[in-house]
């Protein structure tokens, strides 16, 4: 089922959770809500559910207008950050209740809805558990049952609000893979929120960007990791340098080196105040000899126990930079820690300053 | 899991134990002579000699003691007066509790202050307060009177007494537990597909169970219990309104303490009853507890 949001606005108190967020899920995808703490996604997770009140705006579910729907009415899965299950019922009886909760004329019998459950517990790989109790459970074996439960009533929307949230680094990984899996033998039209960055790109179909209340940049994890829309997701997604100057006719003038760049050509007015951003791959290490373009910057640290090296350096007034490159590239320039290099960025991106924007 | 259950049991013995942490022989012993003088003195002698004043001519005079119509009458008031408070405030306590613990609401702050009102007023006074609204010269006293409704020094101005007496008792013990508890659990069950009446026999009754009937335990205790309020609106008519500890005083007023011990002696049983099931509730209650805790941090 599709869904979409419009123009959803939300308040608490003074804080702004919320403000015009306008969003299509297409049918049968994985997408990802991806910002951090406090910028509105478990909010907007909730009101899709229904769970939470939008101040304005519409929720439309396959195209019909949801907002005056009850929660019990939408049909959607939704998976708690921390499980939620019933602590007093076993793990079976936990699957079985939304089943059992259904009205008396649409109830299965109750020896289908036992064949059912049992499905389900194998679909999630734990129907040996089916006795057990919450408390008796592991963590990434809570949220599999917690999972199967939302299942259970055949939604047509799964939503998940951080669900790996509260794992382990090992299980959260394991589990990740396995939704993946999961989704792609069920197909069904899944929102999941999370504030970590890796989950996101390795698991979704489409990431949504958002922060402070508003949608930063919707696309494929390829697309928003390559080519990030706004200084927050550059800052947001994956390692990144930040260099603040000036348009400065040929390129960005930062302190007294100059960054090529065209940047004019992007409509940036001579003069005006910019952030350029470059990744650590896309910054190449050139020595200093004579006059040129890049930044200037002392080596402090080398690491290389990858393929690749991993250079970190100090810019002139304190700032940090990293720089990946080869071990080839690193043995023919002969890099040696307090050693005094240039940065040549291979690829720039450059934005008008922000107000705190992103990093 | 298990092992944190583990240490949980008896972190008091792993303290004595262990050289680095160990007290002095005499610094424990006085503390538990201390401890044990003062509970056999003040708690345990008085208990005894309840039973002790009660059967001091035989058991066949405390037993028509206990049968007496005077004193069966106090008991079944009593047993009324209780069976219509605690019902009352089981219903109230559970709906302030989730009032309280689920939702926000102006004035939010002010309802927990009110329902503490009975705990910090003296009973006498309370008692008064009615005498002052339904008393024959009170606020409502002309109109009740043309009517023929009789509430003080008679039953329902018992009844009433009982109920703000024991107002507090299931919502104190509730609205804790419920704001620990949060919203999770009820919104899963909502999103399955539960109503609200269905969520809240279903997912809301079974987590609170221990701690509503704690208070309710508690809640009958004081109700049975219950002299000053109930004094002030009884007006101490024989086999009419007078309950089991309005029929002790009066008893014992007239030199009657064979009478007045054996009726004292069912409120003691009671209170040792009520001790009884109460450890056991805690018990349970702090099985179920610790399950939550294990919940929280694995």
């Amino acid at each position: 089922m599709s869904i979409q949001v419009r123009n959803i606005a939300k308040r608490f108190g003074g804080f702004i959770a919320l403000d015009d967020v306008t969003l299509d899920f297409p049918s049968g995808e994985l997408v990802a809500l991806l910002g951090p703490s406090g910028c509105g996604k478990t909010t907007l997770l909730r009101i899709i559910a229904g769970l939470e009140r939008a101040d304005g705006g519409q929720v439309l579910l396959e195209g019909e207008d949801a907002s005056a729907k009850h929660v019990r009415e939408r049909q959607v899965g939704f998976v708690f950050q921390h499980y939620a299950l019933f602590r007093h019922m076993s793990v079976f009886d936990n699957v079985a209740f939304g089943i059992r909760m259904k009205p008396r004329a649409q109830r299965p019998p109750e020896q289908a809805i036992r064949a059912k459950v049992r499905r389900l517990l194998e679909l999630v790989q734990l129907a040996w558990l089916a006795d057990r109790f919450p408390s008796q459970l592991s963590g990434g074996q809570r949220q599999r049952i917690a999972l199967a439960r939302a299942l259970a009533v055949e939604p047509r929307v799964l939503l998940l609000d951080e669900p790996f949230g509260a794992l382990d680094a090992k299980v959260r990984k394991e589990l990740r893979r396995w939704l993946r899996q999961l989704h792609d033998e069920l197909h069904i039209t899944s929102i999941f929120v999370t504030h970590d960055q890796e989950e996101a790109l390795e698991v979704a179909d489409r990431v949504v960007l958002m922060n402070r209340g508003r949608v930063e940049q919707t696309g494929a994890p390829e697309e928003v990791y390559r080519q990030p829309a706004t200084p927050f997701v550059y800052g947001f997604l994956g390692a990144v340098n930040l260099f603040h100057g000036r348009v400065d006719g040929e390129g960005v003038r930062v302190g007294d080196d100059l960054l090529p760049h065209p940047a004019q050509e992007g409509g940036l007015s001579e003069g005006a105040q910019v952030m350029a951003f470059a990744r650590p791959y896309e910054l190449d290490i050139v020595p200093d000899d004579g006059p040129g373009g890049g930044i200037t910057a002392k080596v402090s640290r080398m690491l290389s126990f990858g393929v690749t090296a991993r250079i970190e350096l100090d810019g002139d007034d304190g700032q940090r930079f990293e720089v990946e490159l080869t071990r080839e590239r690193v043995a023919a320039l002969g890099l040696a820690a307090g050693q005094t290099v240039r940065l040549a960025p291979s690829n720039l991106r450059v934005f008008e300053y922000e107000e705190g924007a992103g990093i | 899991m298990a092992s944190a259950r583990q240490t949980i049991v008896d972190p008091a013995a792993r303290f004595e134990t262990r050289a680095a942490t160990r007290e002095a022989p005499w610094v424990k012993w006085t503390l538990i002579v201390i401890a044990l003088s003062f509970f056999a003195l003040f708690l345990l002698m008085p208990l005894a000699a309840v039973f002790a004043e009660a059967l001091r001519k035989g058991w066949a005079a405390y037993f028509a003691a206990l049968v007496e119509p005077d004193a069966l009458a106090a008991i079944r008031l009593t047993l009324v007066a209780a069976g219509i408070a605690v019902p009352l405030n089981l219903v109230f306590g559970v709906a302030a509790a989730w009032a309280i613990a689920k939702f926000e609401f102006r004035g939010k702050h002010f309802l927990i202050t009110l329902i503490d009102l009975p705990f910090s007023v003296s009973p006498v006074v309370a008692g008064l307060v009615f005498v002052l609204m339904f008393g024959a010269h009170g606020w409502f006293g002309a109109w009740l009177n043309a009517h023929d409704i009789k509430i003080i020094f008679a039953v329902p101005g018992i009844v009433l007494a009982t109920v703000f007496v024991t107002f507090p008792f299931v919502a104190r013990e509730l609205i804790p537990l419920m704001q620990a508890q949060g919203r999770e659990e009820e919104e899963a069950a909502i999103v399955l597909g539960a109503n609200g009446w269905r969520t809240f026999w279903h997912v809301t009754l079974p987590n609170i169970r221990w701690g509503l009937l704690y208070g309710i335990i508690l809640c009958n205790a004081r109700a049975m219990g219950e002299f000053g309020a109930v004094s002030v609106v009884s007006g101490h008519i024989r086999g009419e309104t007078n309950t089991m500890p309005l029929q002790v005083e009066i008893l014992y007023n007239e030199y009657q303490f064979a009478a007045a011990f054996a009726v004292a002696s069912l409120l003691a049983l009671l209170a040792l009853a009520t001790l009884g099931i109460k450890t056991w509730v805690e018990r349970r209650a702090g099985r179920a507890s610790r399950t939550i805790q294990d919940d929280a941090s694995s």
